[in-house]
């Protein structure tokens, strides 16, 4: 085979010569075709349904329809793809659904995941309308109603469900989210604090940054390049909340514009489809006060 | 077989160090490769096409992939929420309610100018002249977005001290606005 191959790639350069110019492809002229980046997905009722490779009689078919975009076709629009699965033979999470279709159905299909329980953060999407952890999602065992499965909103596609967060960790990076002091402890051990103050952390330390929150303001979607969205809001309290750290007032004055923090406007989406149940608009809130209030 | 496979290997090794019997110029070495391979000329050289790419390269072809991203569908797929439908509509009644002030203060201090009557007894003899339904609708596209704003803006005030922040109370308090609304904006109406 090896030998076939490298015979033929001898043979590869003369062909250019004798080619004449009406049998060498055409570029496909892709003038016409709509790449904005705002351009709508196609709807699911005209994709193909890719069907559970064997259904029978007492089984439980779920309709996904999940969006699909392929970088390698650059100019394509999205679509939505709809596949059928049974539920007996799928998990309980759409994970579970998400990596079955992957695995036995159509291995195109791509999205990130890792942990599968929820303290990784990989696999936020849109879930039924709703931004979640798919691994902490029970897809709905209602099989009349279709489950509709979209990346996270308002971000730029890396592939099918895989969105670019780039911006999201940049925005984080401006934080400064690490512990900032100049004094040594008194004892030159760790640096200690007290259980109260300890506590004040709770709620706050728990964030995964999975960007479910952020993609889920409308804020957020509008804002994005210079608001910093619920997610980094709730860490940037996090460190300011930190009776350890020591640059409080530089960390302030960092939020001490208009969008950096004031382009909160307690739409509050962000607490109510935080996977881990924390409180974003609570710790907005919070710093606001803090700002308007604090010393 | 290992026999075979020992003696194979020690003639390639005869071949590859005595250069001079297959010289690299003779044509045995520039047949085909199973000649070669069978000469033990079979150092394979892959003339496959690589390009070394340079950071900032890699940094070009990422920014042309980027320039062709889809945004993912947002606002038409989120599912409809009390939290970002009530801060919406917060947001739209706010907007007519000043907007509305402006126009109506705008014509009416240049009213004299244009010689418009925009007096009060002129426009309340206007809308006694309209049919009681016109009326109502007129009343009530007032007094609607006043109402809800007005309730919405007591709701986000509890907010701004930090108070009634977590889910349960967020959803109960965006119904009480409805409620609310809806009644005093009946009631301005029925006036």
């Amino acid at each position: 085979m090896a030998a076939l191959r490298s015979t033929s790639r001898l043979l590869a350069p003369s062909r250019c010569l004798f080619r004449p110019v009406v049998a060498s492809r055409s570029y496909a002229n892709i003038a016409s075709i709509d790449t904005s980046a705002s351009r709508p997905p196609t709807p699911a009722s005209q994709t193909k349904t890719v069907k559970e490779p064997a259904a029978d009689g007492d089984s439980k078919i779920k309709t996904f329809h999940i969006y699909r975009w392929n970088p390698d076709e650059p100019t394509s629009k999205p679509k939505m793809q709809s596949y059928t699965l049974d539920l007996n033979k799928t998990g309980p999470m759409v994970l579970d659904a998400l990596i079955r279709i992957k695995n036995e159905v159509d291995s195109t299909l791509t999205f990130r995941r890792s942990c599968r329980e929820g303290i990784c953060g990989s696999c936020a999407m849109n879930i039924d309308g709703v931004n979640t952890l798919a691994c902490l999602c029970r897809i709905p065992t209602d099989t009349a109603k279709e489950t509709r499965i979209y990346p996270l909103p308002h971000t730029y596609v890396v592939k099918d469900l895989v969105p670019d967060l780039t911006h999201f960790y940049k925005q984080y990076k401006s934080i400064k989210p690490y512990l900032q002091r100049d004094s040594k402890s008194p004892d030159g051990k760790e640096y200690r604090q007290t259980p109260a103050d300890r506590k004040k952390l709770d709620g706050l330390y728990e964030c995964i940054l999975c960007a479910c929150c952020s993609t889920s303001c409308p804020s957020y979607w509008w804002n994005s390049e210079q608001y910093l969205g619920p997610a980094i809001l709730l860490q940037s309290y996090r460190w300011l909340n930190d009776s350890r750290d020591e640059r409080h007032a530089e960390r302030k004055e960092m939020l001490d514009n208009s969008m950096s923090l004031y382009r909160c406007h307690t739409i509050l989406n962000c607490s109510r489809t935080c996977p881990k149940g924390l409180n974003p608009a609570k710790a907005i809130q919070e710093i606001k006060k803090d700002m308007a209030f604090g010393s | 077989m290992l026999r075979q496979r020992a003696v194979q290997q020690s003639i390639r090794r005869l071949a590859a160090a005595n250069l001079s019997t297959f010289n690299k110029t003779t044509s045995l070495a520039q047949l085909a490769p199973p000649v070669a391979i069978a000469t033990g000329r079979h150092t394979q050289i892959r003339q496959a096409a690589t390009q070394p790419t340079s950071p900032s390269d890699a940094y070009s072809i990422l920014a042309s992939q980027r320039l062709h991203r889809p945004v993912s569908p947002h606002l038409k797929i989120y599912r409809p929420q009390i939290t970002w439908l009530l801060s919406g509509l917060n947001r739209i009644t706010g907007s007519i309610l000043s907007g509305g002030f402006y126009i109506f203060g705008a014509a009416y201090l240049v009213s004299p100018l244009f010689g418009w009557h925009l007096d009060t007894a002129t426009l309340a003899a206007g809308f006694a002249s309209w049919p009681l339904a016109a009326q109502l609708a007129a009343k009530m596209a007032v007094a609607f977005p006043f109402t809800f704003h007005g309730w919405n803006g007591i709701r986000h005030l509890i907010w701004d001290v930090g108070a009634a922040l977590n889910n349960q109370q967020v959803i109960r308090t965006g119904w009480v606005v409805v409620g609310l609304t809806v009644v005093s904006s009946l009631a301005l109406a029925l006036l």
